[in-house]
């Protein structure tokens, strides 16, 4: 099993075609299908900046950009996968809805709505809320309650630097956020599959816990509507329902905050959502999980607690049955 | 040609090989890989949901035979209502295929795990069984075998095997139940009707009596 795991494994690593190599052959595809459907239609009349446009469906590139020690020396995720398997419901409940329900999502100009037991409450701007910070780039393994997971080179701000700005007062006990809730822009929002808008909370302490990244990017570039623009949360011990996106609010208060899924469906649901492979969900086995960018062959790998940041969090929940508090 | 013979060599194929376009189109995007119309990054998952869903319309699409020669007087469906209801086992058995092998790897504890303790998983196999007895006494000798009685009532396991099927995708879905809502909806149809021509003929005179019965 061993030996088996570890041929897959290296055969994984291997397979993974460099950006710039599949940004090439997707360019490539892409210009090879305008380019048959345009001959098709209107032999001779092909455009040619149809041909010469770069990809429309890519963030801007960031500057600036720090590495982090938190980060995993795991390969990442293809950006294909991770900009085109997409849990999103405001922009559809198909995994790959958002990709395309999210390609006309215009993120700016926007607005952070901060409150509660802050000093410094009030209405946010995008850029006013990160420019005081140096992005850094956090490679995360990102854990799905799907049982299916992906390694993501995030681009972002620990959110504990962000709250200190807002001067929490000592009464906070949680921080409560939300995302933004406009049917207009988010489609998904037209149909109640879950209760809009999505809300999400933590503890203070996992807050402000070291890992707890409010995220602007990934991959270098500017986050794409579909995984959570302009700015959302990832907390790379907890399943990934807990990772907010497109965050219009953010509210520090003294009691543990509604949380969306678990309003949605509590006995499957808890608040704290730590990946935990001891706790089995009633829809998944939580014991392994499937690394995506493998294909349709490769073997699910074990789940780690605290999804391998057990060493960064797991004092944060001493004396706490993890069974109940799921 | 006679007329049965058009069926036998021209419409039995026709029909045969317009069952196989589902499982020719997501093998065809399996062997592609991840390029254009390929698969998505979960492409096990992604496969499992695929036949899944054709098993169940396939039960949809046997059950709705016997409703439509009913309400068009038109035999001929009656013909099909076999292969139809085998396409059904046939993409179940993929579906179930695709879970044991590329899913789990055979790995037998962590299945039985999911059938004891996943209520939508225990429905999926328990309908699966009923699909398999279905496939199983299809052949025309085994009407004669068991006798026509006995057959007709295990046969009306397509219902089981359309409300199980119907359950286990509901219970599956997390939050968007429009899916499970039109395949619920439809079979609703097809069982409803049945239901309604049982009460007319069982107070009304029986018009049926001589001919052939449909289950």
């Amino acid at each position: 099993m061993l030996i088996k795991n570890k041929i897959l494994s290296d055969i994984k690593s291997s397979e993974i075609t460099p950006k710039s190599v599949f940004m090439n052959r997707r360019h490539f595809i892409k210009s090879a299908a305008i380019a048959s459907a345009g001959s098709a239609l209107m032999p001779g009349l092909l455009s040619s900046s149809a041909l010469a446009a770069t990809d429309p469906k890519r963030g801007k590139p960031l500057v600036g950009i720090i590495k982090s020690p938190l980060s995993t020396s795991e390969e990442p995720t293809p950006y294909n996968h991770v900009t085109t398997y997409n849990n999103f419901y405001e922009f559809g409940t198909g995994k790959d809805d958002p990709a395309v329900m999210a390609g006309d999502f215009k993120p700016r100009p926007w607005k952070v709505q901060v409150g509660g037991e802050v000093g410094k409450p009030g209405v946010y701007d995008f850029d006013d809320l990160i420019r005081p910070h140096k992005l850094e780039e956090r490679i995360y393994r990102f854990r799905c309650v799907e049982a299916w997971s992906m390694i993501v080179p995030w681009v972002g701000i620990p959110l504990a630097e962000i709250i200190k700005r807002f001067e929490p007062t000592s009464k906070a006990k949680y921080v409560a956020f939300e995302t933004l809730n406009d049917p207009e822009r988010m489609p998904g929002q037209v149909r109640r599959v879950l209760s809009w808008p999505y809300v999400e909370g933590l503890r203070m302490d996992e807050a402000m816990n070291p890992l707890t990244l409010m995220a602007v990017g990934l991959y270098g570039e500017e986050l794409l509507g579909q995984n959570g623009a302009p700015i959302r949360l990832v907390v790379p011990w907890k399943y990934g329902f807990k990772s907010i996106k497109s965050i219009v609010g953010i509210r520090l208060v003294d009691t543990m905050p509604p949380t969306t899924w678990n309003r949605s469906a509590p006995h499957e649901y808890g608040f704290y959502a730590n990946v935990n492979p001891e706790v089995s969900h009633p829809r998944w086995s939580q014991a392994k999980e499937r690394r995506l960018g493998g294909g349709y062959f490769s073997p699910k790998v074990e789940t780690l607690k605290f999804n391998g940041y057990g060493e960064e969090v797991a004092s944060l929940y001493d004396g706490m049955d993890l069974s109940k508090s799921f | 040609m006679t007329k049965q013979d058009t069926i036998r060599w021209v419409a039995k194929p026709t029909v045969f090989m317009l069952c196989l376009i589902p499982l020719a189109w997501i093998a065809w995007r399996i062997i592609n890989g991840d390029v254009g119309t390929g698969l998505n990054a979960n492409p096990v998952e992604q496969v499992n949901r695929y036949l899944g869903d054709w098993a169940l319309r396939f039960v949809l699409i046997a059950l709705s035979v016997t409703p439509l020669v009913k309400i068009t007087n038109w035999t001929t469906p009656v013909r099909f209502r076999r292969m139809l209801g085998l396409f059904a086992f046939a993409y179940a058995t993929l579906h179930l295929a695709n879970y044991v092998i590329a899913d789990q790897f055979f790995n037998w504890t962590d299945i039985w795990a999911d059938i004891v303790k996943r209520v939508f998983i225990t429905l999926g196999m328990a309908t699966y069984l009923v699909l398999l007895a279905l496939a199983v006494t299809s052949p025309k000798g085994m009407v004669k075998k068991m006798g026509a009685k006995r057959w007709r009532l295990l046969h009306r396991g397509a219902y089981l095997a359309g409300v199980g099927g119907v359950i286990h995708y509901w219970m599956m879905v997390k939050a968007d139940l429009s899916g499970p809502i039109i395949h619920a909806a439809i079979l609703g149809l097809l069982l409803g009707y049945r239901v309604i021509k049982r009460q007319n003929k069982s107070t009304a005179p029986a018009r049926n009596s001589g001919k052939m019965q449909m289950v």
